[in-house]
């Protein structure tokens, strides 16, 4: 259990710092790349979790598919690579108190809530085949219905982008 | 481990996407921090699914990723769009709608 926790420790401290970054910095490609470090942080977080189907959908649906697309996007507005174009608007200070608001009235409950339950380590470890058998009998209407997404999404952003 | 590691971070990686979408100019930046936003919730739908010892957070953590790979794939579309007809993807100079 110690290990565990210094291994949370370790990739929470990870995570926490890049994501700061990447809303911080000025230079956009740089804040791709520090958005593939939380992906991966938070990939090691569910196999933490024993989540072993999630982490591996989050690696290849987020650094690997999700991220294409936004260094993809990135090329395509030709965003300025340098600090020429400045990345944070005027109103960064209302920001941060809305978000400042959020993150520590959200963290207040959570601790009122929750303060000491313990994760309960002596309960079932879900593998793939667990998981793929909920999805293909309880969860097989959401399933078709997100199948049904997905194509209308892929022909809806080929219908936007497609130059006439 | 507690149960409150994994969803205290999630608060804080979701405050952290928060202030990216307000703060940020560029539409693309906008849609990668709604990207952490939604990464936070799938921390927490994981780690309840631990804690109560069933596997639907993991299920629902991959639908709300298969939503998002649909969100962006739209979004981006639009921004691209967007600078296509008016040579900018700052968010700050589409204000048409302003009363």
């Amino acid at each position: 259990m110690v290990a565990q926790n210094i291994f949370f420790g370790v990739i929470a401290a990870i995570v926490v710092v890049s994501a700061l970054r990447m809303v911080t910095t000025r230079n956009i490609v740089h804040a791709a790349l520090y958005l593939v470090a939380v992906l991966a942080g938070l990939g090691a977080l569910y196999i933490l979790l024993t989540a072993e189907f999630v982490a591996t959908t989050q690696v290849l649906v987020y650094i690997g598919a999700v991220m294409v697309l936004f260094l993809f996007g990135i090329m395509l507005t030709k965003a300025p690579l340098g600090g020429v174009m400045e990345m944070t608007g005027a109103q960064w200070p209302i920001a941060a108190v809305v978000s400042l608001l959020i993150g520590g009235v959200t963290v207040y409950s959570l601790m009122a809530r929750f303060g000491s339950d313990r994760l309960t380590s002596d309960g079932p470890i879900f593998r793939t085949a667990d998981v793929s058998d909920e999805v293909f009998s309880t969860y097989i209407v959401p399933f078709e219905a997100v199948s049904v997404l997905l194509l209308a999404a892929l022909i809806g952003a080929i219908v936007l982008a497609r130059k006439d | 481990m507690l149960l409150n590691q994994f969803l205290i971070l999630g608060a804080v990686l979701f405050a952290i996407g928060v202030y990216g979408v307000l703060a940020r100019r560029n539409g693309v930046m906008v849609l990668m921090s709604i990207e952490l936003m939604l990464n936070a919730v799938n921390i927490n739908l994981v780690a309840f699914g631990v804690q109560h010892g069933v596997v639907s957070g993991q299920v629902f953590a991959v639908f709300v990723i298969a939503v998002a790979a649909a969100e962006v794939g739209v979004g981006l579309a639009i921004v691209l769009l967007l600078y296509r007809n008016r040579r900018s993807i700052n968010v700050e100079d589409f204000d048409l709608m302003r009363g």
